[in-house]
């Protein structure tokens, strides 16, 4: 669906007449520290019918020049300058009156995160009569059941006297999907419509967004982090940075021939594009593998980690003590060699984190058990798994809610030293110094707070506070997920690094399996608790045995894109 | 639900006992002979007191006086006070006068504390926001006794828009300046937690998404931000209604309510055990009914709340 396939529009646009034109957009925050342009000289048009996307990294501006265009600024946000011309009429400055005639009617929106876009106290069949209702569009019960059967919901006249919450992700993803089309609008803004969704569930909303918009014509702004989600999905590609449109141009060529450097960094550095094992560690898969030819002795000798047939049950209440039982995890078997990395994919629900909860005892098995080096976990002494906490540290998801924001860096990374009774004052200011070397971050970091970092800073805090023990394993629970494409990069670069230097084991937790390939040796993957296949990263990407996970690899985003080698 | 309702009724029996005994006590160990108290300087003879104190079983061990308690009251027989008059009479003359008041109270304060609190929420740091902020911080610091009397000089006598004291002349318009005295302190908390809750859910994504909708702002703010907002807000009028049941012993006192409070606090000083207990038991079911209404309308607000069985 490029422009030349639509000629005229249900309003008569002319086909050479873009719907939606940014000129030299400019956007201002008033912040506790003064002024912030958001948005500097931001230049791109949507024809009739097509398929834009923004694609930046968090803070690039590209949220907020979306948000913008439907009247939606935060409130110490404006339009400092430019214009948003929505055929040819410019609603930068419009009134507040005419932004809610078009919203929902001509601007339609699917916003980032489903989990918090639907107001939970009213039905979802609620929630989608009010905009039909505000739209001036029939709203009766089978308007209702239509549009959301149209977004994909079965069974809809149901569904509709159902609340939020008693939807999946993916089903309220729907349910916004069907709000945001349901007025048929002719411009959609999809803001990371899928970012917080299983990557299967994701390839199956966006199929289902672009069918529903190609067929109505609708024109469609999609928002996104991901350069191969964009160049599948988008007809024309606009990468913005730092508040900057600093490319723009047709998908495929932009991607194969990108000409600013942020998007020569951000094409090489996509992990849904990216197809080898980065190459520092690799040295060590190779050894690994070499080890695991004589099956019998890599048992004895060199499987840091055992898991037997370990499970969880959680008792689910019913209200009355009644309770019924919920595997979480049934039946996992898998080892780990020391010096490799293993990664555990599988969707959310899939349990993978659960596992790593329990290898790292903070969770008690219900059957099963876990060897470290040989022993039993769950017989040690409370002073023995203090001991076994040195060897094995964490790695968590989520960098803003691990580090302690009372502690300054400095006590951050030694605490765990002192816990641990480790050298003295001095000796611990000089670990770590070290520590701080060792993922990079300058020394004067030490006398900073976690909110002065970035995302990508924290997280090497928490990779050095990990270290500091010098543990054998590390446990990294989604430790990438949360950072920006080009951050997650060079954090799996030093993560490489350090395991090839010190030697390091890595239980890898993810859901994405585009990272998996480029730091894992052997893949574990999940479903619904229990394990469905395991391998060596190369076979099981390049030959997957079951359906799932043949399902779980076609959902990446870009696959199937062809790049020339030198930038893949 | 009626599963739930049941077994939440059936807690009200430990409750009820729980409270009773302890008040009972409580009287029970208060210093001084209440009968002796009856009769001032002039004592009367050692015969009529040991007739009374019959009459009234206490010349029983505690045990005993708080047995024969229930047993009467499971036989809705709730006995006479020192003065004569049968206890359930009284009753049924003092609570609906403090219902009347401590209802007009709530709706005082649900009005007033939730609109004000809506439009400093929508309207955060401007010149109302303030203005409203300060003045609530003033009324919750200034005691309720003092404010009583200022509301009665100032609208009961020097404007005169009011009846000064109740008296015998109830009605809902003679307790209006009472009720407003009443419900000032629960109104500043009721608009500070609505303004709050404004505040937050203004921001909350899913009213981003609403007008994103093409809603008008009248719409997303009623079934939005308005909505949203209520669930703690309900919780707290509910919880404080069994407050302004019990808490009105001194706004009855400074506008000379005949109601429950004013009540009490003579049987307090005579201590009557059994009228004393009788009208704390009422208010102990009041409160336990309260609460329950609360929860079933704090699972109406918020759909994610189900009681299961």
């Amino acid at each position: 669906m490029t422009a030349s396939d639509v000629t005229i529009t249900e309003a008569g646009t002319p086909a050479n007449r873009p719907l939606l034109e940014i000129r030299d957009l400019a956007i201002t925050f008033n912040t506790s520290n003064g002024e912030v342009n958001a948005v500097r000289n931001a230049h791109f048009t949507i024809m009739p019918g097509e398929t834009v996307a923004i694609v930046g990294e968090s803070g690039s501006g590209k949220s907020t020049t979306a948000l913008a265009a439907i009247g939606l600024l935060p409130a110490n946000g404006r339009v400092s300058g430019g214009q948003i011309l929505l055929d040819g009429e410019d609603i930068s400055h419009a009134p507040e009156k005419r932004m809610i005639e078009l919203r929902g009617n001509t601007i339609g929106m699917v916003p980032q995160d489903p989990m918090s876009n639907l107001n939970p106290v009213w039905k979802i069949g609620y929630q989608v009569k009010e905009t039909l209702r505000a739209n001036g569009r029939p709203s009766g019960p089978e308007d209702i059941a239509k549009v959301l059967s149209e977004a994909g919901l079965p069974d809809a006249h149901r569904r509709a006297r159902q609340y939020p919450h008693e939807f999946s992700g993916g089903m309220r993803q729907r349910a916004l999907i069907a709000i945001g089309l349901s007025c048929q609008p002719r411009l959609l803004i999809a803001d990371e419509p899928t970012s917080a969704l299983d990557v299967t569930v994701q390839r199956q909303i966006l199929d289902h967004l672009e069918g529903m918009t190609s067929e109505l014509g609708t024109a469609v702004l999609l928002i996104t982090h991901d350069l191969g989600l964009a160049a599948e999905r988008a007809d024309k590609v606009v990468v913005m940075y730092r508040g900057q449109v600093v490319e723009s141009g047709p998908s495929l060529e932009l991607l194969q021939n990108p000409q600013h450097p942020y998007t020569k960094r951000l094409v090489e550095s996509a992990p849904s594009l990216a197809s080898r094992r980065i190459q520092v560690a690799k040295e060590q898969g190779v050894q690994a593998a070499d080890l695991l030819a004589p099956a019998a002795e890599a048992l004895t000798a060199d499987n840091v980690l055992q898991i037997q047939d370990l499970r969880k049950v959680y008792k689910l209440r019913q209200g009355l003590g009644k309770s019924s039982d919920f595997a979480a995890v049934d039946g996992v078997t898998f080892d780990v060699l020391r010096g490799t990395t293993t990664a555990i994919v599988g969707e959310s629900g899939s349990g993978k984190s659960t596992v790593a909860k329990m290898v790292l005892q903070l969770e008690k098995p219900t059957d099963g058990k876990i060897l470290f080096d040989g022993v039993d976990t769950s017989l040690l002494k409370p002073s023995e798994l203090f001991k076994f906490r040195r060897r094995v540290q964490p790695i968590f998801q989520d960098p803003y809610g691990s580090l302690d924001p009372m502690y300054n860096i400095y006590r951050t990374i030694e605490e765990p030293l002192r816990v641990h009774k480790i050298g003295n004052k001095a000796s611990r200011e000089k670990k770590v110094r070290e520590l701080l070397d060792q993922v990079a971050l300058p020394q004067s970091t030490m006398q900073r707070y976690p909110n002065e970092l970035s995302g990508g800073q924290r997280q090497r805090v928490a990779i050095a506070r990990a270290l500091a023990l010098d543990p054998e394993v590390i446990i990294c629970d989604e430790a990438v997920s949360a950072l920006d494409v080009l951050v997650q990069a060079q954090v799996l670069n030093l993560l490489a690094d350090l395991q090839s230097n010190l030697g390091l084991t890595y239980l890898f937790i993810t859901h994405d399996l585009a990272v998996v390939r480029q730091i894992a040796d052997h893949v574990c993957v999940m479903e619904k608790g229990r394990l469905v296949e395991t391998g060596s990263t190369d076979d099981v990407f390049d030959a997957p045995q079951q359906e799932y996970t043949q399902a779980l690899l076609n959902a990446i985003p870009g696959a199937k894109l062809m790049l020339p080698p030198e930038v893949a | 639900m009626i599963q739930f309702i049941l077994r939440r009724l059936l807690q009200v029996i430990p409750v009820f006992l729980g409270t009773t005994l302890l008040v009972y006590f409580m009287v029970f160990a208060l210093p001084g002979d209440p009968i002796r108290a009856l009769f001032g300087d002039r004592p009367p003879s050692e015969a009529v007191i040991a007739a009374l104190r019959q009459q009234y079983n206490l010349d029983q061990p505690f045990w005993v006086q708080y047995g024969l308690f229930l047993k009467n009251l499971f036989t809705f027989n709730l006995g006479v006070d020192f003065t004569g008059q049968p206890i359930a009479a009284t009753l049924g003359r003092v609570f609906p006068v403090t219902v009347m008041l401590a209802v007009e109270a709530l709706v005082i304060q649900a009005v007033f504390g939730i609109g004000f609190g809506l439009i400093a929420g929508l309207r955060k740091g401007k010149i109302f926001d303030s203005t409203v902020l300060l003045a609530s911080l003033v009324v919750i610091a200034i005691p309720i006794f003092v404010l009583g009397f200022v509301l009665q000089l100032v609208f009961g006598v020097y404007l005169g828009w009011a009846k000064p004291t109740v008296g015998t002349d109830v009605s809902w318009s003679t307790l209006l300046l009472p009720a407003f005295a009443l419900a000032l302190v629960s109104f500043a908390y009721v608009l500070r937690l609505t303004r709050a809750s404004v505040i937050e859910n203004s921001t909350a994504d899913y009213v981003r998404t609403a007008t994103a909708k093409g809603l008008s702002r009248p719409r997303v703010v009623m079934a939005h931000i308005l909505r949203n907002s209520m669930i703690p807000v309900v919780t707290y009028l509910g919880a404080s209604l069994g407050g302004l049941m019990g808490g009105a012993i001194v706004t009855e006192g400074i506008f000379n309510v005949p109601g429950v409070g004013q009540k009490l606090y003579q049987a307090i000083l005579r201590s009557e055990g059994p009228t004393v207990v009788a009208i704390v038991s009422v208010l102990v079911l009041v409160f336990v009914i309260a609460n329950l209404l609360v929860d079933l309308l704090y699972a109406w607000l918020d759909p994610r709340i189900r009681y299961e069985k």
